[in-house]
């Protein structure tokens, strides 16, 4: 059978695939659902919960789709899709294929209308692999390390909660941090002009880009407009008492944000 | 006691049903590549896919464990299984987690937050599925208006626009937590460049040691 990268045969096997993960994911939701009746939790929070979730996945869920469409360019559209569909990100993604593709001596972009059956299992499988590890080992460690953090809040209940709310802070930490990554542009620049060389990870080549240096400041200002967005909407929700807000501010602030960053690009970029 | 043993025996079933899916997944994904060879006739590159383990797999691996160890507490039991199968946890999954959590004013550590958790998590997963097999399906409608360079910064902006959102609302309840690690990662990810946006991954459980690390110094301090 002759081989292609959108092959029909090959979209077969990623919907199969993708539909044994949303069976997991409709399987954990039911049985959710159904443990919430049994033990008598107010329905209005499950109903608020699964609303929120949905509206609040939309707009990354579309940046998935652009991803999907990014890395469609060199292997194809079914590959991206069950990459993203299942455990995957970008930058993982594009690493572990232009890894694969390096190892065989060649770039994904040389690749690119003429890779091979031989070439596609290969890079196929150094992404596959390559990120199984959360796969196998949360059914491995979860029971156990559960049972020790259980066992742990009995013993320093206080200090239980403390170290909760740590590891969301952490999390977030780190994040806020990366906000601010590109912020040296503003003393690293020449004449205005800060310039970054990167490797293409289809080509191989380097890239010469070029930014403003006060491009890195845009992320820090769309973090701040989403960030007082939310301080509005909290003030609404308490002082206004309106309540409905509450299930909607995380991805209305979020979306605003990032329409935000358009004309912060077009002004600071 | 009966209802604490009703409970233990959920949080069982919840382990139970989670290993069965995700060993079953993790097969038919190895799966995969195996059907293509079979199918096309064609043996993968030994070396190639050797070389490109080698240059893959180590700090995957080495990231993967930590992730696990460093999101299960945050995600539940539920959450954990699906969340490492469906992927996008720190930007997506685990975002999602925390803002059902915090508007349901639920502990991710009693069998509520478990709920809300798994709840918040299977349908963003649903969700993200869905959108991305409607994607796949209308990519070449679709291609020109994502492609679109306008909407581009937008979606390049999406995680300082969820963090800051998010942030706000968890840093301002644990000001005393926060500060230490916020200034430490301000610091890292302005004056080391080598930090960025793909690096941002590895810090995350860099970012939670510390984060326990000072507040257990302030909880014996007596300071929170």
């Amino acid at each position: 059978m002759e081989f292609s990268v959108n092959h029909p045969i090959l979209f077969v096997l990623v919907g199969l695939i993708i539909a044994v993960v949303l069976g997991q994911s409709v399987y954990f939701f039911i049985k959710s659902i159904r443990r919430a009746k049994k033990i008598g939790m107010d329905k209005s929070i499950i109903k608020k919960t699964i609303i929120t979730a949905a509206i609040f996945t939309v707009a990354p869920a579309i940046s998935i789709v652009i991803t999907v469409i990014a890395l469609s360019q060199s292997l194809g559209i079914a590959l991206p899709w069950l990459r993203l569909s299942v455990v995957g990100s970008l930058s993982y993604e594009a690493i572990a294929a232009a890894n694969a593709a390096s190892g065989m001596g060649t770039t994904l972009a040389s690749l690119v209308g003429s890779m091979t059956a031989s070439q596609f299992v290969t890079i196929t499988a150094v992404m596959t692999l390559s990120i199984m590890v959360g796969i196998w080992l949360v059914p491995v460690i979860a029971k156990k390390y559960q049972k020790g953090l259980v066992s742990f809040e009995k013993k320093d209940a206080r200090w239980s909660n403390v170290l909760q709310n740590s590891l969301f802070i952490g999390m977030i930490s780190a994040f806020v941090g990366f906000v601010f990554c590109d912020v040296y542009r503003l003393w690293s620049s020449d004449n205005g002009i800060f310039t970054v060389v990167s490797k293409d990870s289809m080509t191989g080549e380097e890239i010469i880009s070029t930014y403003s240096s006060t491009s890195g400041l845009i992320p820090v200002f769309v973090m701040a407009i989403s960030a007082i967005l939310m301080c509005v909407c909290g003030l609404l929700i308490n002082k206004l008492k309106w309540k409905w807000l509450n299930d909607y501010a995380l991805p209305i602030c979020m979306v605003v944000g990032m329409i935000s960053a358009i004309p912060l690009s077009a002004w600071l970029g | 006691m009966k209802n604490s043993n009703k409970e233990y025996s959920y949080i069982d079933s919840v382990h139970r049903d989670g290993r069965i899916w995700n060993i079953a997944v993790m097969i038919i994904l190895l799966l995969f590549p195996v059907a293509v060879a079979l199918i096309f006739e064609a043996m993968p590159d030994w070396a190639g896919l050797g070389m490109g383990l080698v240059a893959t797999a180590p700090m995957y691996w080495a990231v993967g464990v930590v992730e696990v160890i460093t999101f299960i507490p945050m995600l539940g039991a539920g959450g954990s299984y699906l969340s490492f199968v469906t992927g996008n946890i720190s930007n997506l999954k685990l975002p999602c987690a925390i803002n059902a959590l915090e508007n349901a004013n639920v502990d991710i550590k009693s069998e509520e937050g478990e709920i809300v958790s798994t709840v918040a998590i299977a349908v963003s997963s649903i969700v993200t599925t869905v959108i991305i097999a409607i994607g796949v399906l209308l990519i070449v409608p679709l291609d020109p208006i994502l492609s679109n360079p306008d909407l581009k910064p937008a979606f390049d902006q999406m995680l300082p626009a969820l963090f800051g959102a998010l942030g706000v609302a968890l840093v301002s309840k644990n000001w005393k937590i926060a500060v230490a690690p916020i200034v430490l990662m301000l610091i890292l990810f302005v004056f080391v460049p080598a930090l960025n946006a793909s690096t941002v991954g590895i810090m995350v459980p860099v970012g939670v040691l510390f984060t326990i690390a000072t507040s257990r110094l302030l909880y014996k301090k007596g300071i929170i």
